[in-house]
């Protein structure tokens, strides 16, 4: 009797070795994933309605008091159509736009960089956003040849905590590495850029002259820099799922879309909150004003759960 | 005794199930205590498209007046063209006709009358006659347009409200030549009200008119001149253009001061160029193709900048002044 009490303790024993080694063996990789960030998740969607009739009036009203956006808008003379095109349209809807430039301009004001190297450049941008920032804690980092839609980065970005890093726009994998599309438009919260002003110092892992014998595109540079902070490239979508950052033209994506869903184009395209679209001509550009802020069907209402008025001052929006 | 050894490695391997499997259900508890923790904030999607479907309109757009869209296209351009028109805004239509040269499943409708520029004026007879005779009593208002105009019928709907349709009007972007009270653009598409179109129709038998040119919209302007239906003014509250025989980017795209282009030369109102071109209520654009078609859908029905104050608000009676940004200078 005890011999057989005493196998079945030796049994127990061995088995729960057993468990603990395969166990132990099992989470030491899932333990490496946690141990990078417990922010790493690959999209942000924005709010639904659902979600937002959780907050009271005044709680919703002081986050779109608050949601101010520091537009970064990276411009060079030789595009100058599309710099003046850009500061006569979407940027007067920034609560800031501050124009940066490669040299001075005679035609156009902006602060004057005065460096030739793209990414140099960004770095100098991005470094005096930060410095200037005020009370401003969203930063929407695009070239003139983007168009965007203010309004609705800000319901996207509406209930998430810029003292959280957030990185996105139109998030692509090139390799291991997971970045956000330049031409799409970038958006960093404060605690992002305040990560990458910092990492900006260290030679080692962001170095000023761009890292490897070949030169990574601006936007994959930024996107190392930040993932050596923590900070990880996430996909923008609506609450169906659907990319608001677009590195397309719209008439492009309809092409696509007709191709792709020809018995449902419009709704198989793009998001109705789409944030930003690209390479348009400056005369589309002035176009979409038109289509985005003034033209609409007579008697649609959508009872929307922010305001955001028209700015000043301005007579195509 | 091999019985007994039998035994004791049964109760052993008993032994180690039971210890692996308690341990494993040990672990496997705390795991997922961890993985609550660490939960994303992704919520269930909800919105999609908030308008009121197409069949619904409140008494805003209209008491209830009944458009019927008749499309002048043809065979050939069934698949290019009119394809697009049908999936996009001709479905807010309350009655939709595409008329053409030949019937088909389409559905189109045999006007008797071959393709061609110089029949233009002869098939809008046609079409005319044959909506009088089988469609007269099945709507209020009667829109022609190509099968490359876009037009936005709740907008449509909006401007017609100031109208009766027992009056002789008609409406559509306003030319001065040749006419002496003008006549509308028939590029930038038109609407007769139904007793203008009872007129028209009388004036062929009568023939108090007749068909004395091709150039379908001036002469359909001097039957109606003749017949003494009235034109009316198609612009909006703040005096913009709501028909436009071109695309958006002829009228939008900022101009400089300069003498009237050449598509601007016939209009009998005074053209804006510039943002102040056109209303934000549009009706319609014209030489719109294909991809164009569902571009001006989405913009006009899907994209929308969220929580915008829209500037232009008809219906508010008095314009409230903000006092946040007073500048006191």
């Amino acid at each position: 009797m005890l011999s057989e009490g005493g196998s079945f303790i030796k049994g127990v024993v061995l088995g729960g070795l057993f468990c603990l080694v395969v166990s132990l063996l099992s989470s030491f990789s899932s333990v490496t994933e946690s141990n990078t960030d417990d922010h790493h998740h690959h999209h942000v969607k924005a709010a639904s309605k659902d979600e937002l009739k959780h907050f009271s009036d005044g709680q919703l009203l002081e986050l779109n008091n608050r949601i101010q956006v520091y537009c970064i808008i990276m411009v060079q003379p030789k595009n100058l159509v599309y710099w003046a095109t850009t500061l006569d349209t979407w940027s007067k809807h920034c609560d800031k736009p501050v124009f940066y430039t490669s040299e001075a301009s005679k035609a156009l004001e902006a602060i004057d960089l005065n460096e030739k190297d793209d990414w140099s450049r960004l770095r100098k941008a991005l470094t005096h956003a930060y410095k200037n920032a005020g009370d401003l804690r969203w930063f929407f980092l695009a070239q003139p040849t983007t168009f965007a839609i203010i309004e609705n980065l800000k319901y996207l970005v509406l209930t998430k905590d810029p003292e959280e890093p957030f990185y996105l726009g139109r998030a692509v994998k090139s390799g291991e590495l997971e970045y956000v599309e330049y031409d799409g438009g970038i958006v960093l919260s404060y605690e992002a850029l305040k990560r990458l002003v910092q990492v900006f110092q260290d030679e080692e892992k962001c170095p000023e002259k761009g890292r490897a014998l070949w030169k990574l595109s601006e936007d994959k540079q930024l996107a190392v820099c930040l993932k050596y902070t923590g900070v990880f490239a996430e996909n923008g979508e609506d609450t169906n799922g659907k990319g608001l950052f677009n590195t397309k033209s719209v008439d492009s994506l309809i092409q696509d879309s007709m191709r792709d869903n020809p018995t449902d184009v419009v709704e198989g395209c793009c998001s109705d909150l789409a944030v930003t679209f690209n390479g348009m001509s400056p005369n589309q550009m002035q176009v979409m004003m038109f289509g985005v802020y003034r033209l609409r069907p007579y008697g649609h209402d959508f009872h929307d759960l922010l305001t955001f008025y028209p700015p000043e001052g301005s007579d195509n929006d | 005794m091999r019985k007994v050894r039998n035994m004791s490695t049964w109760i052993f391997t008993m032994g180690m199930v039971t210890g692996f499997l308690s341990l494993h259900l040990l672990f496997s508890s705390m795991v997922s205590v961890e993985k609550v923790n660490n939960s994303v904030q992704g919520i269930k999607p909800g919105t999609g498209h908030q308008d009121p479907p197409a069949g619904e309109r409140d008494n805003k757009t209209g008491n209830d007046t009944r458009i019927l869209c008749w499309i002048m296209t043809g065979p050939k351009n069934l698949e290019t063209r009119t394809k697009h028109v049908k999936e996009t805004w001709a479905k807010r239509c309350d009655k939709v006709l595409f008329m053409s040269s030949v019937k088909t499943d389409f559905p189109t409708v045999e006007l008797n009358v071959s393709e061609g520029r110089d029949n233009l004026y002869w098939k809008t007879i046609r079409a005319l006659q044959y909506i009088h005779q089988h469609h007269l009593d099945e709507a209020d208002w009667f829109l022609k347009a190509d099968d490359d105009t876009f037009v936005v019928l709740e907008n449509l709907h909006h401007i017609l409200s100031r109208h009766d349709p027992e009056k002789p009007f008609y409406l559509g972007r306003r030319f001065m030549p040749f006419i002496r009270q003008g006549y509308m653009s028939g590029g930038a598409g038109y609407v007769l009200s139904k007793e203008a179109l009872r007129r028209f129709v009388k004036g062929f038998s009568t023939g108090e008119c007749t068909h004395f040119s091709s150039i379908e919209d001036m002469a359909l302007g001097k039957c109606l001149e003749t017949m003494k239906v009235e034109p009316a003014d198609s612009r909006d509250e703040h005096g913009r253009q709501t028909f436009h025989p071109y695309p958006p980017d002829y009228y939008i795209v900022r101009q400089p001061s300069r003498p009237r282009p050449w598509y601007l030369i016939y209009d009998h109102y005074a053209p804006v160029e510039g943002p102040g071109c056109c209303s934000d209520f549009v009706i319609s654009f014209h030489y719109i193709y294909a991809v164009q078609q569902y571009v001006l859908e989405y913009l006009t029905y899907h994209l929308r900048p969220y929580g915008y104050k829209y500037r232009f608000k008809p219906d508010e009676k008095a314009q409230v002044n903000k006092t946040e940004n007073i500048n006191l200078l």
